[in-house]
């Protein structure tokens, strides 16, 4: 002790007091850095998480709007009496069964009376959805004084279509021809000194990033085969070590696979060799003609309402493969240049078919309509046919079915817990089984499901009822707790009071307690109906992932629900389904807003402060 | 759908019950409800009790036992070689029968003898309901009957009723012990049978997974393999991944948010971080998969990195994402919790705001903050959706989070989505799994709640 009295600090006012006032000041500066770089974690962990709440909400919104809103074509349809009801019958069964899909596909052909051959006419129709038959033949059900006279009907476009309108297959750059355009019958087109020029630097640039691109490989390549040769040597040398047979014969096999190898890999070295050598060269040389091919950009020509692929390309001149005939060869008529980034053989329309779309677009006849399929249908293998509405249905029977079972159940539950239960074991058990429910994993409800509701029970697969069984139980924990919570805030008083007024316990409870405590177990359902309706896992779990197209007329029937149809979706290799993907997580994500802002409500408007 | 309009006939008739109950019980007292024991609402309840409880108590049994006995008797009618027939095709014909009742196609001619069975099912299925609903019907009237006879102005009515819904109200909160008994009833059960034919040791510490079972006997690869040390490992690979997001985003989050934020900050920042939890697992399964699965593997090709499409990085992150509410708001309350005393004392020796967090709350606040971060990975472990949709089948054994490992989850759902046959150990797998879930996380969570609640009487 009296050593450290010496030893240690100073008495007051000694000389040696002001030398830790220094030490203390001196590492102040230190002191309050860290202070305030604590606290920038802090706030950048915060901001962190709304970062990532912010991207993942435009990600998803930036994917999904265009899915509310799908291309259509206008047709010209002559209605002939002959096609649709020969005998003039005016029967609606007899109209219904008529050749539609002949009437709309006959109108889009003819509007491009220049595409011949069957696969060009087969290529021509593919751009149109496969529902477009049953768009106009509701057209027509619906007004049969149509037939006979020529309707324009709106039908919708294909997904693929659709996706390239919405410019999610490529990008297009349109720039405006110089000049006049000479043309001949069979597509060559020529123009001033440099009216493709920049065609003809784009393709040599081309040539130059595809070498770029060999050499990279060449030099991957040349990696690969040394360490195949390193491999090679040290496999031989372990071959000749080798003792044993059957490791000799297993060390005999690598070295022949890895033989192989090597013969494909200097293989395609060679061939990208050649290539790499061919597109330098080809890339600096400066004149003649250049053939493109399906590896690079496309690039169409548009002048006179007729459509040309560019096959080989000077300066001035190019050959082409004439996709829609020009309505005339006047060589004044303004034309365009359209180039599309991506090559044919990536994309799923081919460059004909972009060919007719411009044309179409040129004519006035697309237009983007809101999407209404989406909204009333149910799932199709045709994304453009497919919509939530079937699902959504599937949600609300599967929710009802909770809903009746687990608020009951829940508010009885925690009435007992509360308010009745004598603190023995069987209630301390159940307390523990509640807050552990709370907790195991969803998909433990849905082995439960499967394993009793099911097996056991023999109930339906599929079906809205077992969905909602699974749920109740999966919910029931969160609507005790919050009711629970609810009671407790009701203060003893009121029961003391109707107690003293001679009340019955459960007469205190159902009149007075119960009412006060009802908003609060409200916002607590809401809450665990918010959490039922996101939920994906246990409904796999008892068949609820079905593809189902019917709109479920009631709770046995086979449905699914809105966060399976997005898991079936976000599956589905078809890129307009990423867009009605984001587009059901949006329709999701507004009823689970709205849920949350009802019980916010629900709380700020009943809510009693005692 | 008939059953649904049953069960409306029946609260009907109890709808009845009541107002013929009060009525009675009134008339007799003379219109004086003075004179009865109970007020007069309670001898219709009464009343309505012994006309719906029997009649719903027979439905329910009636509707339990029906399919068995049904197929039972069907069955017996079957020509005597298909009863010969083994367990599983006796199933098959079975499901025949039954879809040929419903009106489904099935895929071959129907057999006559089928025809006939389904027939026969169907005009059974009618017979049953029938019964059933007369028998209902018939109790619900038998109770009302009774119920009359009984009531007199003495007849203790409210007592019998409150009686009936205490009994009532127990029954409701023991659904939850019965949830879990079924939980783990019906997963040991499956389990069992699960480890009947593969053992216990080659499914705990096997190294390898593939649960194919062989359509015949010569096809390659027709043993199934059981080893989950795979799964396990790229279950623990994927938790640690997303605590390694979660926890210090989460933890300074709450941090800040207990310490420094001003309250208007807070009434903002909190609701807003709260949206994190509440967006559906499924979709922060399409975010991973979609943006940031494609997002990793592309900076890891410009990096030199071979990187698998469904990387356990991916669906880590996200998944960590998802869990950051989780451990900001539990370990916010932890925080607040800690005695505004400790911190003034810190305050008041001169140590700064971060010291006194890093010295003096921390450490009070530490089993709390265990306890919220074991509940976190208890979360992970048991999360489905995104490792379903971000992260790979294949059950590598590998500590690289740039590879694609398969989770229990996972493994569950792809074994149990589609054609199950209820005696392959490929369906009975996905129990065992499910098993070995179920305790983990159990297991995390009582610990994690022991804890919890341990702290917690330290200060309060």
């Amino acid at each position: 002790m009296t050593d450290i009295t010496k030893n240690g600090s100073a008495p007051l006012g000694a000389p040696g007091h002001q030398g830790i006032a220094e030490v203390v000041a001196k590492g102040l500066k230190k002191r309050y850095a860290a202070e305030r770089r604590f606290r920038m974690y802090g706030l950048v962990a915060i901001g962190l998480a709304l970062l990532i709440l912010l991207v993942l909400f435009t990600t998803i919104i930036s994917n999904g709007i265009g899915a509310f809103f799908q291309s259509k074509v206008t047709l010209d349809v002559p209605l002939e009496v002959s096609e649709i009801d020969p005998d003039q019958t005016g029967d609606l069964d007899v109209i219904g069964k008529a050749n539609y899909r002949g009437l709309v596909f006959g109108s889009l052909r003819a509007d491009f009376p220049g595409v011949s051959g069957r696969s060009n006419r087969r290529a021509l129709t593919g751009l149109l959805s496969s529902g477009s038959d049953f768009e106009l033949r509701s057209i027509v059900l619906d007004n049969p004084d149509l037939i006979g006279t020529t309707v324009q009907a709106q039908v919708s476009l294909s997904d693929d279509a659709d996706m390239f309108l919405k410019g999610n297959m490529t990008d297009v750059e349109v720039s405006a021809g110089d000049g006049t355009l000479a043309m001949t019958e069979d597509g060559v087109l020529s123009g001033g000194v440099y009216a493709f020029g920049n065609v003809f630097i784009d393709v040599k640039a081309e040539f130059a990033r595809k070498a770029d691109e060999a050499e990279n490989s060449i030099a991957q390549n040349q990696r690969q085969l040394g360490r195949i040769d390193e491999e090679l040597a040290v496999t031989a040398s372990r071959l000749e070590n080798a003792d044993d047979e059957a490791q000799k014969t297993t060390y005999a096999d690598t070295l022949r696979n890895l033989e192989t190898l090597k013969a494909n890999v200097n293989a395609s070295l060679e061939k990208l060799t050649s290539d790499a050598t061919d597109f330098r060269t080809r890339s600096q040389s400066d004149a003649g003609e250049e053939t493109l091919d399906q590896s690079m950009p496309s690039y169409l020509v548009v002048t006179n309402d007729g459509v040309f692929k560019i096959l080989t390309v000077t300066r001035d001149k190019v050959t082409t493969e004439i996709v829609s005939p020009p309505s005339s060869l006047d060589s004044s008529a303004d034309w365009q240049i359209v180039k599309l980034q991506t090559p044919e053989t990536d994309r799923r329309l081919t460059d004909k078919q972009i060919g007719w779309l411009h044309l179409m677009q040129d004519r006035g006849q697309i237009e983007s309509a809101i999407n209404s399929a989406f909204f009333t249908t149910g799932d199709s293998r045709e994304p453009e046919l497919a919509g939530i509405w079937g699902a959504a249905v599937g949600s609300f029977w599967t929710l009802m079915v909770t809903l009746v079972l687990s608020f009951p159940i829940g508010v009885m539950a925690a009435v007992y817990l509360e308010e009745f239960a004598p603190k023995n074991k069987w209630t301390d058990l159940i307390e523990v089984n509640i807050n552990n429910l709370a907790a195991v994993p969803s998909i433990v409800f849905g082995l439960l499901g499967l394993a009793v509701f099911l097996n056991v029970f023999g109930l339906p697969r599929s079906a809205p009822v077992v969905g909602g069984l699974v749920l109740t139980l999966m919910t029931l924990p969160t609507i005790i707790i919050a009711s629970r919570a609810a009671l407790k805030s009701v203060p003893p008083s009121i029961r003391e009071a109707a107690l003293g007024m001679g009340a019955s316990r459960i007469q205190a409870m159902t009149h007075h307690v119960l009412p006060l405590a009802l908003p609060g177990m409200l916002t607590g359902t809401i809450i665990g109906m918010a959490q039922a309706l996101g939920e994906t896992a246990p409904l796999l779990m008892i068949g609820m992932v079905a593809f189902i197209v019917d709109i479920p007329g009631g709770p046995t029937d086979p449905a699914t629900v809105l966060p399976v149809q997005i898991f079936l979706w976000a599956d589905a290799p078809e890129r307009a389904f990423v867009e009605r993907t984001s587009a059901a997580i949006m329709v999701l994500l507004g009823f689970l807003i709205t849920m949350n802002m009802a019980a916010v409500f629900l709380r700020k408007k009943f809510e009693t402060r005692w | 759908m008939t059953v649904f309009i049953l069960i409306a006939a029946v609260l009907a008739l109890a709808a009845f019950s009541y107002r013929f109950g009060r009525g009675a019980a009134l008339s007799a007292a003379g219109g004086q409800s003075r004179s009865l024991h109970s007020r007069p609402g309670y001898y219709g309840a009464y009343t309505a009790l012994w006309c719906a409880v029997p009649a719903f108590l027979i439905m329910a049994i009636w509707l339990i036992f029906q399919g068995s006995v049904v197929e039972a008797l069907v069955l017996n009618g079957l020509s005597a070689e298909k009863q010969g027939l083994s367990d599983s095709e006796i199933g098959l014909i079975m499901n025949d029968i039954r879809n040929l009742a419903s009106g489904n196609f099935t895929a071959t001619s129907p057999d006559p003898d089928i025809a006939a069975a389904a027939e026969h099912f169907k005009s059974l299925n009618a017979t049953g309901f029938a019964a059933m609903a007369v028998l209902a019907l018939g109790i619900g009237i038998a109770g009302l009957i009774w119920a009359r006879k009984k009531l007199s102005p003495e007849l203790r009515a409210r007592n019998s009723v409150e009686r009936t819904i205490t009994i009532f109200l127990i029954a409701a909160s023991s659904i939850a012990i019965f949830t879990t008994l079924g939980i783990v009833l019906s997963l040991i059960f499956e389990a069992w049978r699960f480890f009947l034919q593969v053992p216990l040791h080659e499914f705990l510490f096997g190294l390898n997974w593939s649960p194919q079972i062989a359509l015949r006997a010569d096809q390659v690869g027709s043993s199934g393999a059981f080893g989950a040390v795979p799964i396990f490992a790229g279950t623990l690979l994927i938790s640690f991944i997303a605590m390694l997001v979660a926890v210090p985003v989460g933890l300074m989050s709450a941090i800040y948010m207990a310490e420094y934020a001003t309250p208007k900050f807070r009434s903002v920042v909190k609701p807003i971080l709260e949206i994190l939890a509440g967006i559906p697992t499924v979709v922060y399964g399409f975010f991973a998969a979609l943006t940031v699965a494609p997002l990793i593997r592309g900076f890891g090709e410009n990096i030199g990195l071979d990187v698998a499409s469904e990387s356990a990085l991916a669906a880590g992150l996200v998944m960590g994402v998802m869990i950051i509410p989780f451990v900001s708001s539990l370990s916010d309350d932890v925080i607040s919790a800690v005695p505004r005393s400790l911190r003034e004392g810190s305050l008041g020796l001169g140590a700064t705001k971060s010291e006194t967090i890093r010295q003096v709350v921390l450490p009070a606040a530490l089993p709390g903050i265990v306890g919220s971060i074991l509940l976190a990975v208890s979360r992970a472990i048991g999360e489905t959706m995104i490792v379903v949709m971000a992260a790979g089948l294949a059950a590598n054994l590998t500590a690289n989070p740039f590879q694609a490992v398969t989770t229990v989850t996972v493994q569950i759902v792809t074994l149990l989505v589609g054609d199950q046959e209820f005696d392959s150990p490929k369906t009975l797998a996905a129990f065992a799994l499910g098993l070995v879930l179920f305790f983990i996380t159990l297991a995390l969570n009582v610990v994690a709640l022991h804890v919890v609640r341990k702290y917690r009487e330290q200060y309060d």
